[in-house]
């Protein structure tokens, strides 16, 4: 039984509720009691009681990240649900989705029970599976959906791969509706793609590296759309990278299409020029973009058509970056830059903080049907306290992620969570 | 001079000049009975092939046994599918034999930089990817320079697949920066994004030749085929080949200059190859003065 | 100019020096046959050309003259940060068998002088190498002693000796100065 604590006197955010004031927050058996605004009268609390000093800091909902590598099953050289899960921590997030790009790929039940035991058993926070849509991911065959979504997948998603083949695209997102969840499409015309390492243009010719267009993000988009359309299955659409794709979504959301959309952080904070110089960090799919379709996921996020910020979190190991550009392999390690580098938004008037803050907790939450991301009273006590006027260094060796694979290595980020609470217990 | 030759792009118009200059001093070495000078006695230079190459090679060799060097190969055959060592061990491993030059060929672009950045050795480029071929940009500027004098205000022709040639990049790059005026000409499929260069940019092969001083044709690599580049070898030739015809549309003091190795009839006639006009061997020569001049100015050059 | 150089030979000396020195390499050789002077780059190079015109004037003869430049036969390549600029090598005939003059402004190490004899004999073999320099300034580094000497100026090694020529646009003259 965790101890209770009183969160003093924090400037609390939740989108959930609405709640936007300076108060203090009531935990009692690893639950919400109460959040209440600095002026009202303070209850008679027992003396076992552990105190946090938030004065001066913020305080949000645990950040829920939909889109998450934690790499076990079978790649633990690059990140384990324990170290995956206390990089979370770290980052502020008390909730993890991670894909199924697992070996073997997470496409049973039986795989799924083996993450949720080993993160119930290791982990640091909650741990959300998502569930292959293809047997293998290899488009071919949807997996069991039922029986893994029973097992406690959430979502679907074939992420690192896309669904080519349109009817087994259709398939998916009809069998789906029986569990309401959604589909989460990872946008990518292969063969389009060709082979590309970088997004195609000026740059790619000039660094010899083989491009991939924004078409083949958007013609998936698109196609998924139309799909989405025609069987009013639930689709998401993972990493939103381009313009075209931020139109496409706008288009289908005024026209009732059910279906909802995320970026991630080193996609509205970076161009493609971080690549420069062969950086293999900064060597990601959809590949970083130009500076116009960065305005526009931006934009995106501003008017709702983005509703939701996730990590792509997906660490890989130093020997393996430390490659040829074209045979390094692709993913940014972003746990423990999400929240600062999304902050930026706020300074820049992009977004509000509530605006924000509802975008990594309570409309994941939603879109996953999980009942996280809110400082409701009854709800489990997921909470981070953020100093907003500390600024830190990115330093990838002082990353708890075993994933050093950071473009934002050395950059200045403002928003330092400095007590993370899941269920609560206390991580500072 | 920096320490390295990764690039045209990373060259100043002054090391360009340099290497030239000093390319002619070796041209004229390469004039006498004993072309060998002891310049670089007791350095070691490495041969990285990781792709097949028997013209550069032999180029690079030739120039580094002229300079004195003593010269060490290592081919690493690309059909090897064998996970072995990574580039990042096989680098450190060579350096640790304590050599002072690796002239590196990689399929993948960037890898010269990558090297660069790891050892003290002066790394340079003899092609990566489809990114650079520094060497054969300053052979190829040497040979123009030789016959026209200069490269200001030419008018160049760059024709065939540019988007997968390295060395159309790079003399685009050094061009550029000579205020040449240069025209890419090819297939829509085969030309790049490269406006930022001031390029033009001419699908229509006879268009773009008109009033060329120079055309310089690329090598159409057989494994594009059949992958929609172009329909076929023969469609090719018809709209993109140089033959003596089409040559005729350049001025008629137009110089023809190809990289090597040709296919003959599949981008250029054996006439236009072997015409007078034609100054492919030269550039053979020329090649092996101006690597000897890139590895003397390295020698000197300071790390950056 | 600085202050500190100071001016050991005027254009008249020069021109006295290098009368001498041609009357001596026609004694030396009895006449020009199989003559023939190359001078080292830079200054060599001029003072090889004046000598072939005075050896014409008092001998009516027309000797060869040629360039040498010793950059890629130096001993110390690697050892400075930049390249020395490679120049013009012009041997105008073939070595093999003559009596070869080679020319220098000034010789101080003997190292220049060294790496000029491996360069030349890379182009033949000469049947006898001379040597004749305007200034030696001794501390010597190789057994190499000049046949032909216009003037000794013992120098410290603090000191530098810079020579000009009218063929670079200055007045003829050598300078001693200290190294700042």
């Amino acid at each position: 039984m965790s101890k209770d604590i009183l969160i003093k006197d924090g400037h609390i955010v939740d989108p959930s509720q609405d709640i936007d004031y300076v108060g203090d927050i009531l935990i009692a058996d690893g639950k919400i009691k109460e959040t209440r605004t600095q002026n009202s009268k303070p209850r008679a609390q027992n003396s076992g009681l552990e105190t946090i000093d938030a004065g001066g800091m913020f305080v949000f909902p645990g950040l829920v990240d939909m889109h998450t590598h934690l790499r076990e099953p079978g790649f633990e050289h690059k990140e384990t649900i324990r170290t995956g899960t206390l990089a979370a921590v770290h980052g502020g997030f008390t909730s993890v989705c991670p894909m199924p790009n697992t070996s073997p790929v997470n496409d049973n039940p039986t795989v799924t029970a083996f993450i949720i035991k080993k993160s119930l058993d290791e982990g640091f926070c909650h741990v959300y599976p998502i569930g292959a849509i293809t047997k293998g991911q290899r488009g071919e065959e949807i997996a069991e959906m039922g029986l893994m979504y029973e097992a406690g997948c959430v979502a679907f998603s074939d992420d690192g791969r896309p669904v080519m083949s349109s009817i087994i695209m259709r398939r998916a997102l009809e069998y789906s509706k029986r569990f309401n969840v959604p589909v989460i499409s990872h946008c990518e015309d292969l063969p389009l793609a060709d082979g590309g390492v970088m997004n195609e243009g000026g740059l790619s010719a000039m660094l010899g590296l083989k491009g991939i267009p924004s078409a083949a993000e958007e013609v998936m988009v698109a196609r998924d759309i139309l799909l989405a359309e025609l069987t009013g299955g639930r689709l998401h659409i993972a990493h939103v990278s381009t313009q075209g794709s931020v139109r496409l979504i706008r288009q289908a959301k005024e026209r009732g299409i059910p279906v909802t959309a995320e970026t991630c952080p080193h996609y509205f904070s970076i161009t493609e020029d971080a690549v420069k110089g062969y950086n293999t960090n900064a060597k990601v799919n959809p590949p970083l973009r130009t500076q116009r379709d960065v305005e526009a996921v931006r934009e995106g996020l501003k008017d709702g058509t983005i509703d939701v910020i996730a990590t792509d979190h997906a660490p890989h190991h130093l020997d393996e970056k430390l490659l040829e550009f074209d045979k390094a392999p692709s993913g940014i390690s972003g746990l423990e830059t999400a929240l600062g580098l999304s902050l930026n938004l706020v300074g820049s008037g992009t977004l509000s903080l509530k605006q924000l803050i509802g975008k990594m907790t309570i409309v994941p939450a939603r879109i996953l049907n999980v009942d996280r991301g809110t400082l409701k009273p009854g709800s489990d006590a997921d909470l981070v306290i953020v100093d907003m006027g500390k600024e830190f260094r990115v330093d990838a060796k002082r990353f708890v992620s075993l994933g050093r694979n950071t473009p934002f290595e050395g950059m200045s980020l403002k928003g330092m969570p400095v007590v993370t609470i899941v269920k609560g217990k206390i991580h500072r | 001079m920096p320490k390295d030759l990764v690039g045209i792009k990373e060259l100043s118009k002054r090391d360009i000049g340099q290497v030239l200059d000093t390319a002619s001093s070796f041209k004229d070495v390469l004039r006498r009975d004993i072309k060998k000078v002891p310049a670089l006695r007791g350095k070691t230079v490495v041969n990285l092939f990781f792709e097949p190459s028997t013209r550069t090679k032999t180029s690079f060799e030739l120039a580094e046994k002229r300079l004195s060097t003593d010269v060490l190969n290592f081919s690493v055959p690309t059909s090897s599918v064998v996970k072995g060592e990574s580039l990042f061990d096989t680098i450190k491993t060579i350096e640790a034999y304590g050599v002072d030059f690796i002239v590196i060929r990689h399929a993948s672009s960037g890898v010269p930089h990558f090297i660069a950045e790891n050892v003290n050795a002066s790394v340079i480029n003899a092609g990566d990817g489809t990114n650079e071929h520094p060497t054969q940009a300053l052979l190829d500027a040497f040979s123009i320079i030789e016959k026209k004098g200069t490269l200001e205000g030419l008018n160049v022709a760059i024709v065939g697949d540019i988007a997968h040639s390295r060395v159309a990049k790079s003399n685009i790059y050094l061009l550029s920066k000579f205020n040449a005026r240069i025209r890419l000409i090819g297939p829509p499929t085969l030309i790049p994004c490269m406006e930022d260069y001031g390029v033009e940019v001419f699908y229509d092969m006879d268009e773009g030749l008109r009033g060329a001083d120079i055309v310089m044709m690329l090598r159409i690599q057989m494994e594009r085929q059949g992958r929609s580049f172009f329909p076929s070898t023969q469609e090719y030739f018809k709209y993109w080949g140089l033959d003596m015809k089409r040559l005729g549309l350049a001025r008629k003091d137009a110089l023809v200059m190809h990289p090597g190795p040709m296919n003959r009839g599949i981008e250029i006639s054996s006439q236009a190859a072997d015409s007078p006009q034609s100054v492919i061997l030269d550039q053979v020569t020329n090649g092996i003065a101006v690597r000897m001049a890139v590895m003397y100015l390295l020698t000197g050059g300071e790390k950056q | 100019m600085p202050e500190m150089a100071k001016e050991l030979l005027g254009k008249k000396d020069i021109e006295r020096i290098l009368s001498r020195i041609a009357h001596e390499i026609i004694e030396k050789n009895k006449g020009t046959e199989d003559l023939c002077l190359i001078g080292i780059q830079r200054g060599g190079v001029h003072i090889a050309r004046r000598l072939s015109q005075k050896i014409r004037a008092i001998e009516n003869a027309e000797i060869p003259v040629g360039s040498l430049d010793i950059s890629l036969y130096r001993d110390d390549l690697g050892m400075r940060k930049e390249h020395p600029v490679v120049r013009k090598t012009d041997i105008p005939c073939d070595v093999t068998d003559k009596r070869v003059v080679l020319v220098d402004d000034v010789i101080f190490t003997g190292r220049s002088i060294r790496a000029a004899m491996d360069a030349l004999m890379d182009f033949g073999r000469p049947a006898q190498i001379q040597l004749a320099v305007l200034i030696d300034r001794g501390h010597r580094e190789l057994p190499i002693r000049p046949d032909y000497t216009g003037k000794n100026i013992p120098t410290s090694g603090v000191e530098s000796i810079e020579v000009q020529f009218e063929e670079d646009g200055m007045e003829d003259k050598v300078l001693i100065q200290a190294m700042g």
